[in-house]
Parts: C-alpha cells; structure tokens; sequence
C-alpha cells in the first residue's frame, strides 16, 4: 500500500514497496501520459516533477515517497495546455510521434522553473530525455520560446494544484 | 459494423483528430458518420465523448464527410507514425476539396473497414516513404469529386447552371443571384449523386495550391502535448490483464518448460502461458507485476546451433564475402577490373556498418481480445492490413469477423511494418484467455534483444586513376545480410538481390546511382546470418550512402580533387543529382573558408525517389567528434509541407548520427547483447547540430520524404571528420573509433 499526492490528489494505492513510480501513475492512478520507454532512468519518457524537481518515475520506488511529497504528471502540468512550455511546443510544432514529449515537457517546465532564462548550454546539460524522432532541434528552440513566456508568477509554479486536465476536460 | 462504444474511456479507435487546442469543443458535435443510404458508419475516436445524439455527419465520398457545422473531415487510411502523413494528406485533400482549413478533421478507417468496402481506401502500409507519394492521386481525386458534389447540390438547389457557382473555404457562392450556402449545408443533397469519374476530373496544378505546399502545423499535435493522446500501450478495458513476454534470447533457439509455480504465489500473477515454440508469457492484473513475474520465472531453453554465433563469426562470414567467387554481378559496364589492373593509380578501402535496433520509443505492445467468433487488437502498426491477416491467422477467425484498431505510433522506422510479430504474440496469448482483452507489453530490453536489425554489411571498394588523375575504372563490392532472403528465403537462393544494392542502380526514378564511371563493376555477395533483419529507416541507402561516398572521397583525395568538384565532374549525366549537391554546397558555402579547427564533408546520394545531399560541419574537442551545422537538400518533387519535410530531415539527421556514432547491437553466444539505451545509446539533445533544410522541389515527380534524408547524413559527417583527422573513417560506429 502506498499513499501517493499525484497532482493534488491522495491515491490510496494497492502495491508493492519495489513497485516504481511510473506504475503506480500509469496503472493504478490510470494516469497513462507519462511513458514508459527504458525502465532503466535512460530515456525520460516516463518523467514527472517531484516536489517541484524532475525525476525519472521509472526508477523511483514508491517506498521511497512520502504522502506529503507532490507528484505532478503531465496531465496536470496546466489544466488547459497553458504552461508556457506547453504552448510554446505547440508554436513550434514540436511533436512528431510524440511519445517522448510527455517527458520532455516535463524535463522542459521543470528547468524552466530553475532557471528562467536558460542558455543552450544549460539546455544541453538539462535535456537528456531520449527522442528517437529527432524533434532536439525544436525542442531546443521551443524551450527558449518558452523562457521568453514565462511570466514571473509562472516561472515560479511549476507545480500547480489544479485538477488534471483530463478530468477538466472532460467536465 | 464496427462503431465505436462512446462510453468506453479507452476509445477503440483513434481516429478523429483535430488541428487546434480550441477544436476540443467542436469535436463534442461529432458522434457519427452514417453514411448517407448505405448505412456504413465508420469507426470514430471521441475522446470527448459525451455528445451521444449530437448531428451526425453525411460521408460525401469514401474521402470526405461534412458535418453541420461545416466541419470536414477527411479519412486517412495511411498509419501516422510522427511522420507527418496524416497531415500531408489531410492538406491534398482539403486543397482540391476547397474546405475551410480551420474547420478541418480527420478519421481513420480500420482495416476491417476497408476490406469490407473492397479496399475502398487504398493500401494502408506505410512504409518505405509511401505515405504521400503513392496515394496522392486517389486522395486528390476523392477531394476533388467530393467538392464537384457539393457544388452540384448547391446549383440543383439554386436551379443554377454548376458553371456559375464557386467555392472558397467551403463556402458556395453563385455571385449572379448573390447567394451563398455551405458544405454543411449541401452535403445530404450532395451525397444522393452519382459520383464523378474519377479520371475523367482534372487536378490543380501544384503551382497554385493554397492549402498543400504550404507549412502548416500538424493536426495531430494537441493531444501529444497534455498526456490526452491515448497510445496503444495505453489501452484500458474493462477486465483487461497484462502479459509480458520473453522470447528465446538466441534466435532460433526453442522453449523447453517453465516452472510456473516458482512464480504463483507472487502478487497478481493469473497464469503462465506457452505464447509459441520460443516464446512464454505472464499474464497477470498489471503489467508491472507481470514483467516482475517473468524476471523470477524459471525458463529452460534449447538454445540450438545458433548460440555458438558470434559477432567475429559473423564479421569473418561477411569478410569471405568480400572477395569469394561468384558475387552477383549486379551492374557491369565496360571492364573495370581490367581498367583498374593498368591504372596509373589504385584507390582501395574496406568498409563495414553492423546491426542497427530500431528502438522505436513506445516498446513493442498489442492489446487484444479474443473470442469464439470475434478477434480485435488495438496496436501501433504501420500496416493495418497485414495486423487483421496476422490476427486472423493467429485467431483460426475469418478476416471478416476480425478488426484491427490502430493507434498513433510511438515511432515506427520500419519496425513496425511487416512482421508484425507482436500482433501474433498478443493474439496468441490472448486466445488462451478468452473473452478477456490482453494487453502486452514487451520491455526495451525484448525490443532490442529481438528487433528485426538492420542489416549486417562490408563493403570493398576499388578505384584506378590514370596519370591524369582521372578515374578509369570503379568496383565496389557488398557482402552482407539481405531482407529479402530472410523474409523469404526460397526466393533468392541464387543471391540476386537488388534490394541490398539500392542506391546503386542505373534505372530512373527511386534509387539511382548519380555517377556515371568510365567502366564499373557493383556486386554483392549474400551472406546471410542467424539474425531476423528488417527495413530501417532508409534501409540500405544508409550503408549503400556511406559506402559509395565515403569512398568517393577517398578516391577525390587520391586524385588532388576537391570533392565537391570530383562528384561534379561525374554527374553530368544526372542533373537532378547534381542540382541538390549544387544547392547545398551554395547554401554551405563550399568554398568559403572556415574558421580555424572546422571542417567540412559533403555527400549526395537516392532513395525512395527523392534526391538527397548533405554538407556537414565538425570540429574535434578534446579529439571528440563535435557536428556543428549541417546543411540538408532534398528534392522530392513536390513539398506538401515544407515544414514537415524540415522535421522530417531534422529527424533523419538525429537517427543517422544516433547511427553512426553508437549504433551497434553485438551478438555473443547467438544473442544480442546491448539491450537498453545504457549499452546501445541514442544520440541526445546536447549532440544535436543545428540543421538547415534546402528544398528544391522540381514538381514533375512525387519522391518520398521520410527516409531520402538519411543517407547522406553518415557519410557527409564522415568525410568532415576524415577531413579533420586525416583518416578515412571505415568502420561504423564512430565511438568504435574513440572518436565520440
């Protein structure tokens, strides 16, 4: 049993100690936007913030979390795609297949929330999430797009209490 | 019929797709698309789905349906993978059926669909950069009659002459009576007609599209943005359980038992199955306790004569190769070995590329459900078609009473094209628990133990210059793995493969070689191996490109030549070769020095009809490989999304450096043995040069788009590290060489 705040919410939830965080989210909270791609802490598509921090979910055992930590995914990054990286990759038309991006949006907003203003060697340094379609070029321009977003409120509210978006929309 | 079940939170198909964040409200009026009189409704995904008794849509053609909002949208048979086609397609079209572009959606039909209406849809494979070359006629045409339709409804309404009436953006107007009506107005009365002939209707010229040949965003981009897109992998059903599999590590290797109760008492675990001869399957409530299953579950193997292969087995198959008896003379034109026996000057170099994993980034997964008279699998496939006959085949059901709903593809690359394995193995599994839908998930650590890899190649390649410098005589020889021969052996025992010499031919039109030589030998020796290969991205162009210009340059550099003008001096015979190579090096500034500790290398070579050059741009850092810019043209006839195709090359050139920096999956005791992105890496953000796309499209061709790019990444970035150091690269990967 582990009691997990997955986006401002308390999951009771009926697993093993060992079980990693990425399936606690995916198959107990049902929340299936974060990924899994390595299961070995490679890739980031599983990535979610961790009390404001980005950690690879795949690696991260629930006995290892408190109730009181904030876990937020990527349906509750905004309740309307409005976080600034969100829609910044949606100018540059980030995506290609797009399963990666979960993660990278994740990676992005959480760097974001460091540091406003990043340059591309701190982009370099903090974006090691894996993309096999190959989006780093607009990733990387979309990101700067993004810090030019950031309201200052913003920037410092990476992770927000709201709702997922997916019950949001489909309220 | 397949509809779908809208109260379902797993849509069971997803289908309809819309181009903003903002559409989300207008998707709540779309429901269903009856067709008009014949009672065919097609499978819609509504993620939003609430909106049961909302207006339905009138499909106008098997293309086309208007809903009465004006919204059109336009079915896409062909899989979309981040490739783009759907999009790309929806333009076509919306160009010719003069839609509103904002009001545009789109829905895919299911292979059960189409068989159904007698394939109504066209071929729904996507692969080898087919998307859009291959269906742009009939999507054009089905366009185009939809809005000769409409415009007919709308003058036998206005008792008008249809000469008079026009359209723009969906609206019609009939300027002498100063009316005006819309596609979601007409669309009932339209779909009553009797279509046009198809052949009998003109087409736009190119040069006057509005919507197609321009970078409009993705339709599909929205959902991939907040988590909502619902992959394959993240099917849910009601009662579904989860398996995950493990195949015999060797290939070719036997599954002799398990011990399933090592496993029984384990938390969630429902049974242990028997998927085939080499395969076993744990089944339990979630995925995570069912790959925690399969790690604990005692397997025994036979792991067969295979298990004594290894990479230097395979490396010395491949080397005999290079210079046995009986290679197929694939193309001989004059005596080249006897002009390079009296040339003044011998270039020669050994070249070779080993096995490459897809390691497409969502894993190999299929859900499936099973019963005594239905079988349906939701699964990323880039053939929908070959997924319904391998579940009809698996299933012992008749392909009418199978469906395939497929999902937006986490990657593709070729994987997920024709073997469609995981489609098996799922079925398979779930035939053994009826009734209740399956889902299985491989690890990456099975998608990359059981891939079907790039194949295995080496290369030898030899060159005579005159005194002159001039080249009189060339022979290049391939030894290595073919796909075809592993797809279907009995077809090419005789090893006259021409698919393994792609790139090298001297037939027009797809994958032409741009040098014409004084005299020249290419041959290939099939050596196949143990391995199960398949097509990757760009397939054979990748090694064939890195063979022919990277020796290229050797040879230029033999003759005192600037490459770029040694190229030029043998390609007159292939203009629109040449005119890439041209526009790049212009765009490059070939002959503009570079600064201190940079250097260049360029490259040109076919495939998938499209014309490709690079020029790349390097420095060594602490003698590391640095790639700084890299400068890509491509002519593929018509550019339906030029933004797309920019993508599209930016991607090519991440895979083929992810190549040609790391790509190596190495066999020990019959096996592969770098299994996850830890020991085979991937290119990251940080070594991503900046790209800078040329397109010079010459509009009297369709090429593809998705694969051309790719071939003339490996040996342009090559030729400028050769430039760098002053030694040819010959051996992939680069990091063999200590040079990443």
């Amino acid at each position: 049993m582990a009691r997990l705040n997955i986006n401002g919410k308390v999951h009771d939830i009926k697993v093993e100690p060992d079980t990693p965080l990425l399936w606690a989210i995916r198959e107990h909270a049902g929340l299936t936007g974060t990924k899994y791609g390595c299961g070995v802490a490679q890739c980031g598509a599983c990535s979610v913030h961790l009390n404001g921090d980005v950690v690879r979910s795949c690696s991260v055992p629930v006995r290892n979390l408190k109730p009181t930590d904030r876990i937020v995914t990527i349906e509750a990054l905004s309740a309307d795609s409005s976080h600034p990286v969100q829609k910044a990759w949606l100018a540059i038309d980030v995506p290609q297949c797009g399963y990666c991006q979960s993660g990278q949006i994740m990676a992005a907003s959480a760097l974001l929330h460091k540091n406003p203003n990043p340059t591309d060697k701190d982009i370099d340094d903090a974006m090691t999430n894996i993309c096999r379609c190959g989006t780093y070029q607009r990733i990387r321009t979309a990101v700067h797009m993004a810090a030019s977003m950031m309201p200052a409120a913003a920037a410092t509210q990476a992770a927000p209490a709201a709702k997922p978006a997916r019950a949001k929309s489909r309220a | 019929m397949t509809t779908i079940d809208n109260k379902s939170r797993s849509p069971k198909s997803p289908s309809l797709k819309s181009s903003s964040l903002q559409s989300a409200s207008r998707r709540k009026f779309i429901v269903s698309t009856a067709a008009a009189g014949g009672g065919f409704a097609l499978g819609l995904h509504l993620p939003f789905a609430a909106a049961a008794g909302a207006p339905a849509g009138t499909e106008v053609n098997a293309w086309v349906v208007v809903f009465p909002d004006d919204t059109c949208a336009v079915r896409i048979a062909r899989s979309e993978m981040g490739q783009g086609t759907l999009t790309g397609l929806a333009q076509l079209v919306a160009e010719e059926l003069e839609c509103d572009w904002k009001k545009i959606a789109t829905e895919m039909p299911t292979a059960g669909q189409n068989l159904a209406q007698k394939r109504v849809w066209g071929e729904m494979g996507t692969g080898g950069s087919r998307g859009i070359r291959t269906s742009e006629d009939y999507v054009r045409r089905g366009g185009a009659a939809a809005r000769m339709m409409l415009l007919q409804a709308a003058a036998d309404d206005w008792k008008v002459p249809v000469g008079e009436v026009t359209v723009s953006e969906g609206v019609i107007t009939h300027a002498a009576s100063n009316r005006t009506t819309s596609y979601g107005k007409v669309a009932a009365a339209a779909a009553r007609l009797t279509p046009p002939d198809p052949k009998s209707i003109k087409l736009k010229d190119p040069r006057d599209w509005k919507i197609a040949g321009k970078g409009l965003k993705r339709l599909d981009t929205a959902e991939k943005l907040n988590g909502s897109l619902v992959y394959a992998i993240d099917m849910k059903l009601p009662g579904m359980l989860c398996a995950a599999v493990k195949a015999s590590p060797v290939f070719g290797g036997k599954l002799i038992s398990y011990d399933d109760k090592k496993i029984a008492k384990m938390p969630g675990i429902k049974r242990v199955v028997k998927v085939n001869d080499r395969t076993v399957a744990v089944v339990a409530d979630t995925w995570w306790r069912a790959k925690k299953g399969l790690d604990a579950l005692p397997i025994v193997w036979d792991e067969g004569p295979n298990a004594s292969r290894n990479s230097a087995t395979i490396a010395a198959q491949l080397k005999e190769g290079l210079d046995a008896p009986n290679a197929y003379a694939f193309r001989k034109e004059g005596d080249a070995l006897a002009a390079i026996a009296g040339a003044a000057k011998k270039v020669e170099a050994v070249y070779s590329t080993p096995f490459l994993a897809h390691a497409c980034m969502e894993p190999m997964n299929c859900t499936a459900k099973i019963t005594a008279n239905r079988g349906e699998v939701w699964v990323p496939t880039q053939n929908a078609e070959a997924a319904l006959a391998a579940l009809s085949e698996e299933s012992g059901l008749p392909l009418a009473q199978c469906e395939v709903y497929k999902h937006t593809l986490g990657g593709g690359f070729g994987r997920r094209g024709g073997s469609q394995d995981y489609v098996r193995q799922a079925v398979a599994i779930a035939k053994q628990f009826p009734g209740t839908p399956i889902k299985m998930i491989w690890t990456r650590e099975e998608d990359m133990a059981h891939d079907f890899f790039r194949p295995i190649s080496q290369c030898k390649a030899v060159a005579g210059l005159d005194a002159n410098n001039k080249l009189v005589g060339f022979h290049m020889r391939v030894s290595g793995q073919s796909i075809n021969a592993f797809n279907n052996s009995q077809s090419l025992a005789d090893g006259k493969d021409d698919r393994q010499l792609q790139g090298f031919t001297d037939k027009p039109g797809d994958a032409q070689l741009g040098y014409t030589f004084p005299a020249l030998l290419l041959e290939y020796s099939m050596r196949n191996t143990h391995v199960p290969v398949g097509p990757w991205r760009g397939v054979n162009t990748n090694q064939n490109g890195f063979y022919m210009e990277c020796f290229i340059d050797e040879v230029a550099k033999a003759a005192g030549a600037d490459p770029l003008e040694f190229r030029r001096g043998l390609m007159q015979n292939h203009p629109k070769h040449l005119a890439v190579l041209n526009a790049v090096a212009e765009k490059a500034e070939w002959t503009k020095p570079l600064p201190e500790g940079m250097f260049r290398g360029i490259a040109q070579f076919m495939g998938y009809g499209s014309y490709s050059a690079a020029v790349a741009e390097v420095s060594l850092v602490d003698g590391k490989v640095k790639v700084h810019r890299m400068v890509l043209g491509v002519n593929c006839g018509h550019a339906v999304n030029p933004e797309q195709i920019a993508a599209q090359v930016q991607g090519s050139v991440a895979m083929g450096l992810s190549a040609a920096f790391f790509g190596d999956c190495t066999v020990e005791q019959g096996r592969m043995t770098r299994l996850n992105f830890d020991t085979n890496p991937v290119l990251r953000l940080a070594d991503m040069p900046r790209v800078e796309t040329v397109i010079v499209p010459t509009y009297d061709f369709w090429g593809g788009v998705g694969e051309p790019t790719i071939c003339v990444v490996t040996p342009s970035v090559m030729n400028a590290v050769s430039a760098a150091t002053g030694k040819p690269v010959r051996s992939l990967p680069l990091r063999d060489s200590k040079l990443v």
